[in-house]
């Protein structure tokens, strides 16, 4: 009751900072005793309640300090966890405001996961998406082309990585990316963010048909459609267009599609030279 | 025998009378059911976690049966002083030496199989209501290669239960009997750092005497198979042989001592 009270009328106090008492995998692990499995899904809990608290927090400078050391700590009490490995990189390499923008501790953490665990393609394959990521085509190409190598590899690799090869950095080649983690991935927030990420990809082809659209307005009237409305009198379009998650589009005073609008879940869109 | 088989059935009968192996019991199982629970924070790994949860609470709760009734065995008889109602009946000192082992092993057993039942319940559940996905490129929910993981197990804590008792049979402390059971305990699973001495110090003296505790320490790192298991990577019969082969041993050399030790006790 007294605590209900407390909660009630007093406010809470600051958030503590976050810390991290013990560094060391090689303390952690002599610690942890036999218990090193446990001591793992601990951190793993706490990695993932970290990078959600961060991203869900209404700081706009959402750093995630912490993300590294938690994910390092966890694969070096498993270094068998395969999703701490593949979903760190994956949200270390994201871009701010939804992960820490360092792929160099994505490609760190990978590196780690294929010393421990040399016969699975999927970290080599996991590094060359972090350069995908990185609008590094070459090097991605050449991680792709490795683990295509290894036995038991997926055989969309090696055309995978011709194709990145090719054209990378075009939306097809981001888009063959993503088809294929949401084809292939056994992890469901993988595939989530899969879908996400081509939903992303539709809404850019969208766009640029709606830009051809008020573009061609703008010639033909000497002025750029003030609103969507203009564009339905015209006969252009039938209904206010709508991303692929049911949202507006967004159409500045000079006819430009700027984007998805912001509350929007696929807010914000991938840019051409970084899908 | 029979001698022994008598004294092993009162220890076993004692032990479950015992009230405190219930609520062990039930924490353990209670544990297994709530990580479940946990399994919902965790993005995916449920299955993961559960059984390495259920594994590590097997192991540590029948660490603490073996360790605080283990270290009881002997010494508590002589506190009670029932020792002299025990040693005038026709039962041989290594008898009851014997018997009050086989009694506590057998305690655990029963412990063991009740929680791996539990466990096996609780994956069971698991199997039928977490999607294919959260199972994909992993093991299987009701994977029987966790019971070598359980195997290996019980022989740790029927080695434990063998230290505890040797302990048991000249300390008249029951907490430094505990105490240098859980530190031999923790000793033993450093058995890799002190065989890998020589990358860390320079001193001959000092690796030759880490080389000889690593052979000489009960080594407990060996049975830990748990996070193997659990990943789906595979552990040798030749392994799991060799390894209770070496619980086998050691148990032998421990009860053959505390034997040895009981035997020359004067009671008067």
């Amino acid at each position: 009751m007294l605590q209900a009270y407390r909660d009630r009328h007093f406010s809470a106090s600051e958030t503590a900072q976050q810390i991290l008492y013990v560094r060391s995998p090689g303390a952690i692990k002599r610690l942890a005793l036999s218990f090193d499995a446990v001591a793992a899904d601990l951190y793993w809990i706490r990695a993932i309640q970290y990078y959600g608290g961060t991203r869900l927090s209404a700081d706009p400078d959402k750093r995630y300090d912490l993300l590294h050391p938690l994910l390092d700590l966890t694969t070096s009490l498993d270094p068998q966890f395969a999703t701490a490995y593949r979903f760190g990189a994956f949200f270390l390499s994201d871009r701010p405001p939804g992960g820490a923008g360092r792929p160099d501790l994505a490609i760190a953490l990978l590196r780690k996961a294929m010393a421990a665990n040399p016969e699975r393609w999927e970290y080599p394959y996991d590094i060359g998406f972090v350069y995908y990521r990185d609008a590094q085509y070459q090097e991605a190409a050449g991680w792709f082309q490795r683990a295509s190598k290894v036995p038991g590899a997926a055989e969309w690799l090696e055309p995978l990585a011709a194709v990145t090869l090719a054209t990378g950095g075009n939306l097809q080649a981001s888009r063959v990316l993503w088809q294929n983690l949401l084809t292939n991935s056994d992890q469901d927030w993988l595939r989530q963010t899969a879908e996400r990420r081509l939903q992303q990809l539709d809404a850019l082809d969208i766009i640029r048909q709606l830009e051809a659209l008020t573009a061609e307005y703008g010639r033909r009237r000497g002025t750029p459609p003030p609103t969507w409305q203009a564009l339905i009198a015209d006969g252009a379009l039938r209904d206010v267009p709508r991303d692929p998650a049911g949202y507006p589009y967004v159409l500045t005073p000079g006819g430009k599609v700027v984007n998805v609008d912001n509350k929007s879940p696929l807010w914000p869109l991938p840019t051409e030279q970084a899908p | 025998m029979r001698a022994t088989l008598l004294v092993a059935l009162h220890v076993f009968r004692d032990s479950v009378r015992d009230k405190v192996l219930y609520s062990i019991v039930a924490f353990a199982v209670l544990l297994m059911a709530t990580s479940f629970l946990i399994g919902q924070l965790t993005a995916g790994q449920d299955a993961k976690i559960i059984k390495d949860l259920g594994l590590a609470a097997m192991s540590l709760f029948g660490l603490f049966i073996a360790v605080f009734i283990g270290i009881g065995l002997v010494s508590r008889e002589i506190e009670r002083r029932s020792i002299y109602a025990m040693l005038a009946k026709p039962v041989r000192r290594h008898e009851f030496i014997v018997g009050k082992y086989l009694g506590l092993v057998g305690t655990l057993l029963v412990n063991l199989t009740v929680m791996t039942a539990a466990y096996y319940a609780v994956l069971l559940y698991m199997a039928f209501t977490l999607p294919e996905s959260a199972f994909a490129g992993r093991p299987a929910a009701m994977d029987p290669r966790l019971l070598i993981a359980i195997a290996l197990i019980g022989a740790e804590l029927a080695l434990v239960t063998a230290v505890a008792l040797f302990w048991s049979t000249f300390s008249s402390s029951a907490l430094l009997s505990a105490a240098l059971t859980a530190g031999l305990w923790v000793a033993g699973q450093f058995g890799s750092d002190l065989r890998n001495f020589d990358q860390v110090v320079q001193s001959p003296a000092a690796v030759a005497l880490a080389r000889g505790l690593y052979h000489v320490l009960p080594n407990f790192s060996a049975f830990d198979v748990k996070m193997q298991v659990v990943n789906g990577l595979p552990v040798g019969a030749g392994y799991v042989a060799v390894t209770l082969g070496y619980a086998v041993v050691y148990i032998a050399m421990l009860i053959v001592a505390a034997v040895l030790i009981f035997s020359r006790r004067d009671f008067k």
